[in-house]
């Protein structure tokens, strides 16, 4: 059984004592544990159930490589999946469950799978399910989807809060071992502006686990003593729970911090994403070790060695009585050791090498350890705890030797450099035979904007294996470093450490060598997805060559893990297969992020209400008392109706139409883009800009102009006004403001960077209001403060006054066909410029209205809009709008495009009135159709709808639309087809319903 | 060929499936060929599958540079409708919708195309009238699809939140017989399929240079030697340009980053693909359990494949907005890969300056759809000379103004 053991554990403080839940059951562990270190210390080595086979799974690993001790935490708005507990602190009330299993961990029923594994190789669903075809939705998809998956679907809203962060540093160093923390430092001395992060809670890395050495003294003061030294530091910052995530473009690296996971009872963020631009970084991430394949080493109590011994020094937990320890390099002698130190019994110690172990070997012989050289596991047997190994000889083909009871197995296959981050951005690796590792190869690193390196490798990660070497590369590496950023390398003396006696690493990918097909199809290589040696050699069997295409075949490293244990083993095993050298086979794509990381952290702050920036009318929070129905148009809410109790949004839309048109409505028209353009060469620019002759326009008059864009298409509309010589004022849609000014600096900087020209978005400098109605006037002239008369301020000018004491800017012009000012004040005079119209306003029963109403008197009108006449196809000329295109201007944007054949075509469909023959409103978005079928079988069209609406000015639906020959076939009728059955006829008519002399809006 | 079964796997299961065949052959170049595809990415094997089976044309090359299915075609997020706007679109993706309804059983390799069906959500009014006109559309061009209202979303989507602040649902675009399928298999399926017909796929043979004469072509360069053909189909994705520059003609197509990421495994939440593009994400659930996410390209042309983090973050924003409930959960990888862009955004499916040159390319950020109809089609043109599928699609109508703009309808592409 696995246990705490009465002394050790370095990390835990066995005064404090939390209390947590697992599947239901209270369990003690102390401050200092992770899950599952405190799981282990009660014994509870079963953890969850595996993807594919749903086979009993253990703990194997002790930090973010671990693929099997995945549970679910939390409750309700805190509850989350596929929590890794290798590296979950515990704290008291923590509850988690396992996941994959019905009913019970213990027994589970599709653990089926685990008997009927041998027709479910790699890629079987490939070769079947694929009749009757009906059943693949109905029966197999379904039954499918319900036995994968892992961690159960959070139900709640996420209760917690995340925020980003944005920094800038010289040098960012990726892990807290001896190799970071000496690179740091010489960093930091160098002068450099140094950022030091570490995934866990703690210091020190490996080195301080296996009781290394360093300047005589302890691994662990060494650390003590330079993390000291970098605090005290002012160019340093040192965090701890923060994990490199991801290496992008241009130093571009996102820092994962952990902040309150630990301790759910701490205010601020739950997450928080460190977005930072870095000019170097260190990745001095150390290594991970590697499993051995051999039959049954996926049954739980079989960990890697590197884990025993952490559970045993950091933690105090002994995995088992009785463990053996199998391997093929001697740094699994330390787990041995120190199991044996610990008082725990090794009875063996299987060394696949013929020549076996150096100096660490001699030690455990000494200790009377049982060493067996040239020996390998046969198969491990047990179902949910290991009970017993049967060994063999490495090169033969298994045949049992001996079988010896244990109940836990520690098991190296050898370390592989942590190359994720260094290899994101596109740095390669070499393959180093004699250390039997990829390791990152320095001559081509991920370059920067410059073509400089810019992640460097350092100790550990770059693949050196012993304290004296990684301590050494670690300063090497930070020095190439400093130089690279120009500084000059600082005096420091490098600390040393003894020179390790060790005998070489062999590879080992097959235990034995020669196992036979029922044994491979024993040795697990992915333990969550269920792949095995069987499956991988399968793969290639089929032509599944690539290592990629193996990869996607077997599903092996696509677990959340991402392969951190299986990928080399399963490209050796693959190599084996093909008979090629690894190196020749190469690596899968290293992806970020290193490992998952919360989507939660990643949208930040951006929730709910602020989930995008929000714009608002100095207006809005009256139309929100005012019980308006917003609608979203861009990053602004506009009020859609001010719908009154008892109305339905249609009659509130109806009720403002009426109103406007009968005495007097108003507009708030805030949002509407205004953008200055201005410059001795403004005329010119506005020339091209627009279809229409723009530097003709007289100071003090406006002009209603159309954009198009390169390809002629109609972009955007609006009035201009000539504020000076120099300088014009701009209308856009509501919706093209932003996108019209890009286009507009987008020409200015790149073709006309020459011209004296300034653009500037002043859309939120003003709120702009548009009286409406027959009583316009009167409402204004009652404000007083400015000559608002027909003879005073014509139709299409604009003047500069006061009105009822507001600085102003009226501009007549009229998008509803009435008498319309719109007047613009300062932003800030918004609001009360608004109540005092309301006032001035109530003898006329003045109206407020939204957008709808704004949309449908446009349309009686036969005014065009923007998003809906238009759609990003249509040319000004569909629209019979030439008269807004200049002749005597040489060149705009767009012309040239205009002039292309289709553009000319007398088939394009134009713009037309349609005019129900039942008075009904054509559906939106319908379609009319012509006779007959084209060459794919598809109904020949012959028009469409833009914009339909039911008219309360008229009493009946009207609508525009694009019809062919629409013009010429004035009165006719056509057919416009419902979604639903039936069609409705409408007769071609033009597009001006109401006011058609336009006598309304000119008085 | 032996054919896939579960007696099959039965049978193999006895002997430890030692009995395998290699899906598909490994062969090296022949010294001519008939007809020589380039890119054996999805439309490239579709096109030559099709040349095969409809045209009878089988002394066929598909030549790879890297290994089959690694371009595009393995790194999508398997969208698959065809509830386009435009008549030639929803001809062509309708066509191929509905081949990948009996591609398992053509091919007998499983693709697990899941029409599980695809809504696209409508969150301006805009946005309504937009989907409203692509039903209307759609109704006449025979694709069934249908605008529903919020509340059928809800039932549709049970994890969705139609009452957001911001953007709230009002109704989407539902295509029943829309889903996914499983890309790699779509891409494994054919190039068996293919080499089963005697036809070579060629992998690790990247294509240098285009041989002509007398405006002809006549065969190819590559890194395993020169071949010769009579037709050459070009269909490489975002590698367009450079093999349009090797053939000596240009083409109007940009070559941009899309990224997408999926999160951990978890039990089945959600059954339909859901598209929301005003706020700019989507997301499906993997057979797995994985949400797979995608969203916007990157705002310049690159070959990377990889992307900014800025458009993860936009994406995953969006979609924590739209699905509350996936906040917890973890993004487990993100990739890109690198998408052809035309002015229009629709494909080019088109006979080239060079007489014999086909050119298939611009399915852009979504041609997964796509791909038995564009390699039926391709077949055609290229078999033919002519194919009512591709008219529209050609190289000229940029020249001519004769887009298919299919934005218009406020959809992203995928
Ligand atoms: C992130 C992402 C998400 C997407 N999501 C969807 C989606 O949901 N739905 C959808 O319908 N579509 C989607 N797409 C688009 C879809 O993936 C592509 O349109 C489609 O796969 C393109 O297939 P292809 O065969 O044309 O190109 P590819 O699969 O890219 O194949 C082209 C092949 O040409 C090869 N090649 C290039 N140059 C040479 C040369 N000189 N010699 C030889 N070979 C060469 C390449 O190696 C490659 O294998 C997405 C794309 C991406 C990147």
């Amino acid at each position: 059984m696995s246990t705490r053991i009465q002394t050790g554990g370095r990390l835990i403080d066995r005064t404090k004592s939390v209390t947590f839940k697992f599947n239901g059951r209270k369990l003690q562990g102390y401050a200092g544990d992770t899950l599952a270190s405190a799981l282990l210390a009660n014994d509870q080595m079963l953890v969850g159930r595996s993807f594919k086979y749903h086979r009993p799974r253990g703990v194997v690993a002790s930090g973010a490589e671990e693929p099997n001790a995945l549970v679910n935490m939390g409750e309700g708005a805190f509850f989350e999946p596929n929590q890794r507990a290798t590296t979950t602190e515990v704290f008291d009330g923590l509850t988690a469950t396992s996941q994959n299993h019905w009913p019970t961990l213990e027994f589970d029923v599709g653990a089926i799978n685990t008997y009927l594994s041998r027709f479910l190789p790699a890629g079987f669903y490939y070769k079947m399910f694929m009749y009757p075809r009906a059943f693949w939705k109905h029966v197999y998809e379904p039954f499918i989807r319900q036995s994968a998956g892992l961690g159960k679907a959070p139900k709640q809203k996420d209760g917690s809060d995340y925020e980003h962060f944005y920094a800038f540093y010289d040098v960012v160093v990726i892990g807290g071992g001896i190799a970071g923390l000496q690179a740091a430092k010489t960093a930091a001395a160098a002068g450099a502006k140094v950022l030091v992060m570490e995934q866990t809670a703690d210091w020190g890395g490996r080195a301080v686990v296996d009781g290394a050495e360093i300047d005589g003294a302890s691994a662990d003061a060494f650390v003590a003593a330079t993390v000291a030294e970098l605090q005290a530091m002012d160019n340093v910052t040192l965090k701890t729970r923060m994990m490199g995530a991801g290496v992008y473009d241009h130093g571009y690296l996102l820092g994962y911090e952990r902040v309150s996971d630990h301790d759910p009872s701490l205010a601020g963020p739950r997450h928080r994403l460190w977005r930072i631009r870095t000019a170097q970084i260190i990745s001095a991430t150390g290594a991970i070790e590697r499993p051995l394949s051999f039959a049954g080493n996926d049954i739980p109590g079989v960990l890697l060695a590197s884990a025993v011994r952490d559970y045993l020094v950091n933690w105090g937990v002994s995995i088992g009585e009785r463990t053996i320890v199998v391997t093929n390099n001697d740094d699994a002698y330390r787990t041995a050791i120190a199991l044996k130190q610990a008082g725990l019994s090794v009875p063996m110690i299987l060394d696949a090498r013929k020549s076996g172990g150096g100096a660490l070997a001699q030690q455990a012989r000494d200790m009377g350890i049982r060493v067996e050289n040239g020996k390998a596991i046969a198969k491990v047997h047990g179902g949910k705890r290991v009970t017993a190994v049967s060994i063999c000889d490495q090169a033969g083909e298994g045949v049992v030797l001996d079988t010896i009871g244990c109940d836990a197995v520690a098991m190296s296959g050898g370390w592989s450099p942590v190359v994720h981050l260094y290899s994101h951005c596109g740095g390669k690796l070499n393959w180093d035979a004699e250390q039997v590792m990829f390791r990152p190869d320095l001559t081509r690193m991920p370059t920067n904007q410059n073509g400089q390196g810019f992640v460097m490798p350092a100790g550990t990660a770059n693949g050196e294996m012993s304290t004296a070497a990684t301590l050494a590369d670690a300063t090497a590496r930070a020095l190439d470093v400093v130089a690279a950023l120009g500084k000059s390398a600082p005096t420091l003396t490098a600390p040393t450490a003894a020179s390790e006696d060790a005998a070489a690493i062999e590879p080992v990918w097959m235990m034995p060598q020669g196992a036979n097909i029922k044994l491979r199809m024993k040795s697990w290589l992915d333990y969550q997805n269920d792949v095995k040696v069987s499956d991988v050699q399968l793969a290639a069997r089929e032509g599944y060559e690539s290592v990629e295409h193996t990869k996607r075949y077997t599903t092996l490293g696509m677990a959340t893990d991402q392969g951190k244990l299986s990928n080399i083993n399963g490209l050796a095993t693959l190599s084996g297969a093909l008979n090629a050298d690894i190196p020749q086979v190469g690596t899968t794509t290293f992806r970020p992020p290193y490992t998952p990381i919360s989507l939660a952290s990643i949208a930040g702050s951006a929730r709910d209400e602020v989930f995008q920036p929000i714009r608002k009318t100095p207006m809005q929070d009256w139309h929100m008392a005012n019980g308006a129905d917003f609608e979203p148009v861009g990053h602004w809410r506009r009020p859609y109706c001010f719908p009154r109790a008892g109305e339905t949004k249609a009659q509130a839309v109806e009720r403002e139409i009426l109103q406007t048109r009968k005495s007097l409505g108003l507009l708030d028209a805030s949002t509407l883009g205004k953008i200055i353009v201005k410059g001795p060469d403004a005329g010119k620019f506005m020339d091209m800009l627009y279809t229409n002759m723009m530097s003709t326009l007289k100071v003090g008059k406006c002009r209603y102009g159309l954009m198009c864009s390169e390809n002629g298409f109609l972009s955007d509309d609006g009035v201009v006004a000539r504020i000076d010589e120099n300088t014009f004022l701009c209308h856009t849609t509501t919706g093209g403001a932003d996108r019209i000014h890009a286009h507009m600096e987008e020409w200015l900087q790149t073709e006309w960077w020459d011209w004296k020209v300034y653009t500037a978005n002043v859309t939120e400098q003003f709120a702009q209001v548009a009286v409406v109605g027959p009583n316009a006037r009167k409402v204004l002239e009652k404000l007083g403060g400015m000559d608002v008369s027909k003879e005073a301020l014509g139709f299409m000018e604009w003047a500069d006054g006061t009105l009822g004491g507001f600085d102003a800017r009226v501009y007549r012009i009229s998008f509803s066909g009435e008498l319309s000012y719109e007047i613009a004040v300062p932003a800030s005079q918004g609001r009360v410029f608004w109540d005092a119209l309301l006032a001035a306003g109530a003898e006329f029963n003045v109206m407020p209205y939204g957008t709808e109403a704004l949309h449908v008197m446009r349309a009686e009108k036969g005014f065009i809009m923007i998003g809906d006449e238009t759609d990003g196809t249509i040319i000004p000329q569909d629209l019979g709008l030439n008269w807004a295109i200049s002749k005597k201007k040489e060149d705009y944007i767009g012309k040239r495009a205009q002039e292309r054949t289709f553009m000319v075509d007398s088939k394009r469909w134009k713009l037309v009135g349609l005019e129900t023959t039942d008075g009904s409103v054509i559906p939106d978005g319908a379609y009319a159709v012509g006779e007959g079928v084209n060459a794919n079988g598809q109904r020949n069209m012959i028009g469409r709808v833009t914009s339909t609406y039911y008219s309360p000015t008229l009493g009946r639906g009207i609508a525009m639309g694009l019809v062919l020959d629409g013009p010429d076939r004035m009165g006719e009728t056509i057919e416009f087809p419902k979604v639903d059955g039936g069609s409705i006829t409408a007769k071609i008519v033009d597009q001006v319903f109401y006011d058609k002399e336009g006598t309304k809006q000119d008085v | 060929m032996k054919r896939y079964s579960i007696f099959a796997v039965a049978r193999e299961a006895a002997r430890y499936h030692t009995g395998w065949d290699r899906a598909w052959a490994s062969p090296e170049p022949k010294k001519k060929y008939d007809a020589i595809i380039i890119g054996a990415g999805g439309h490239g094997l579709a096109t030559a599958y099709y040349l095969g089976k409809n045209h009878g044309i089988k002394n066929v090359a598909i030549l790879e540079k890297g290994w089959l299915g690694g371009g595009n075609t393995g790194r999508n997020t398997t969208i698959i409708r065809s509830n386009y706007l435009q008549d030639p679109s929803a001809a062509i993706y309708e066509k191929s919708r509905s081949l990948y309804e009996t591609m398992s059983q053509d091919l007998n390799y499983n693709v697990m195309f899941s029409p599980r069906g695809v809504i696209m959500l409508a969150q301006t009014e805009h946005e309504v009238r937009g989907y409203l006109r692509t039903a209307h559309a759609n109704a006449q061009q025979g694709v069934a699809t249908e605008f529903i209202g919020p509340e059928q979303v809800k039932k549709l989507v049970p994890i969705i939140n139609i009452h957001g602040p911001r953007y709230p649902v009002l109704g989407g675009l539902w295509q029943a017989r829309g889903g996914t399928a499983r890309h790699d298999a779509v891409a494994w399926g054919y190039a068996r399929a293919c080499s089963d017909m005697g036809m070579d796929v060629i992998q690790k043979c990247e294509v240098t240079g285009v041989r002509r004469e007398n405006g002809r072509v006549v065969g190819v360069d590559t890194t395993k030697g020169a071949i010769d053909c009579d037709k050459l189909g070009i269909v490489v994705a975002g590698h367009t340009s450079d093999l349009a520059e090797m053939a000596g003609f240009r083409l109007p197509i940009e070559s941009v980053a899309l990224q997408a990421l999926v999160s951990e495994p978890i039990k089945p939440c959600m059954d339909v693909v859901v598209m929301a593009n005003t706020v700019h994400g989507y997301m499906s659930q993997s057979d797995k359990g994985e949400m797979v996410i995608g969203g916007g390209t990157d705002g310049f042309n690159n070959y990377t494949q990889r992307g900014s983090f800025h458009h993860i973050e936009e994406t995953v924003r969006a979609l924590v907005e739209t699905f509350p409930m996936i906040s917890r959960l973890k993004m487990l990888r993100q990739w890109g890969g690198i998408v052809d862009m035309t002015g229009d955004r629709s494909p080019i499916l088109s006979k080239t300056p060079v007489d014999g040159v086909f050119v298939n390319c611009g399915w852009g950020t979504g041609g997964f759809k796509a791909i038995p109809g564009s390699g039926w089609a391709m077949a055609e043109l290229m078999a033919k000379g002519q194919s009512p599928l591709t008219d529209e699609f050609s190289m000229w109508r940029f020249r001519e103004g004769k887009f298919i703009d299919e934005s218009v309808a406020a959809g992203v592409a995928h």
